[in-house]
């Protein structure tokens, strides 16, 4: 019974952090560019997920994590930069207030009759990649101590419960004006890249998982740089455009 | 067999624009910031820097560019 409580606790706590990486994912992804072909993709990330714990059970720990956090890294990385200058560049040309006009052509938001397959990959490999480090979790912890039913139980209501809240949020984040929300997600999926590459190639991060919450501080800084330094060559542009008018 | 080109012409469409996007600087500077962090992991040297440096530099040229290419 003592051993329950700590494994239960532990194995909740542990694939809450994870948990909120993946929901972060999805609903970002979703209320950007569309939430249907973002929900097939995050589906089907959790059936490939329940395939592989299927499969492997609990030798789940012996599958090399290393090269799936390094590709799906990476790809995040490379694709978050894209949409982290798109979302500089309107940000500082447009401002927060103007931002909602013409949203349907700022949005990205698919038109199209088939599947988005860009919302489809980043959702399904958010899913994927976070859901099998809970399925790690659960695991390595739950063997260890001999409680792998509690630890279940923590992982799994670690997913619902911060399922539950991103549900929740869903709301209150489709509000957002879309250019801005673009540079949020933007930003938001290369720090998990920025984190997960390295990772993928055996770096230590100097505070383990807390270096995420530091790589976000330094990217909220470098776009509010950018659009500073945008904003004010801008600012100039038209101070020179006007005296160049005055003189005529 | 046309239909099975089109897809693999469809897939390299998509994959190109995932990866390449409207920058390819982009996809070349990760690249290549991963090859030194790699690098620098083997030499047993703390590499944990270079991604994010690269993320900064990588998005201030990008954003010049992208305001070049719309100028011209």
């Amino acid at each position: 019974m003592n051993a329950i409580a700590p494994v239960l606790i532990i194995t909740f706590l542990a694939s809450a952090v994870e948990a909120i990486e993946m929901v972060t994912i999805v609903i970002g992804v979703g209320a950007t560019r569309g939430w249907r072909s973002t929900l097939i993709g995050a589906s089907a990330g959790f059936l490939v997920l329940a395939a592989i714990v299927a499969v492997f059970g609990v030798a789940l720990s012996a599958v090399p994590i290393g090269p799936l956090r390094l590709v799906i890294g990476a790809l995040l990385l490379i694709f978050g930069l894209q949409w982290f200058r798109k979302g500089v560049v309107r940000v500082a040309a447009r401002g927060l207030a103007g931002i909602q006009v013409g949203a349907t052509r700022d949005a990205e938001i698919w038109t199209g009759d088939g599947i988005d397959w860009t919302a489809f990959v980043l959702a399904f490999k958010g899913v994927l990649l976070e859901g099998l480090e809970i399925a790690f979790v659960v695991v390595s912890v739950g063997a260890s101590a001999g409680q792998l039913g509690a630890a279940v139980i923590g992982g799994g209501a670690a997913l619902v419960v911060v399922g539950a809240l991103g549900a929740a949020l869903v709301r209150v984040v489709v509000r957002i004006p879309r250019s801005f929300l673009q540079l949020v997600v933007g930003i938001l999926l290369c720090t998990f890249g920025s984190f997960w590459a390295p990772e993928g190639l055996g770096v230590s991060w100097p505070g383990g998982d807390t270096a995420i919450l530091g790589l976000l501080a330094v990217y909220v800084l470098a776009a509010a740089t950018n659009i500073a330094i945008e904003r004010r060559g801008a600012h100039r542009g038209k101070i020179n455009v006007s005296l160049g008018g005055a003189t005529r | 067999m046309r239909r099975v080109a089109s897809w693999v012409l469809g897939f390299g469409r998509f994959w190109y624009g995932f990866i390449i996007g409207d920058d390819w600087i982009v996809a070349v500077a990760v690249a290549a910031g991963l090859a030194v962090t790699a690098w620098l992991n083997a030499a047993r040297v703390a590499a944990w820097w270079v991604i994010p440096l690269v993320v900064i530099v990588t998005l201030r040229l990008s954003v010049q560019r992208s305001k070049r290419n719309t100028k011209h």
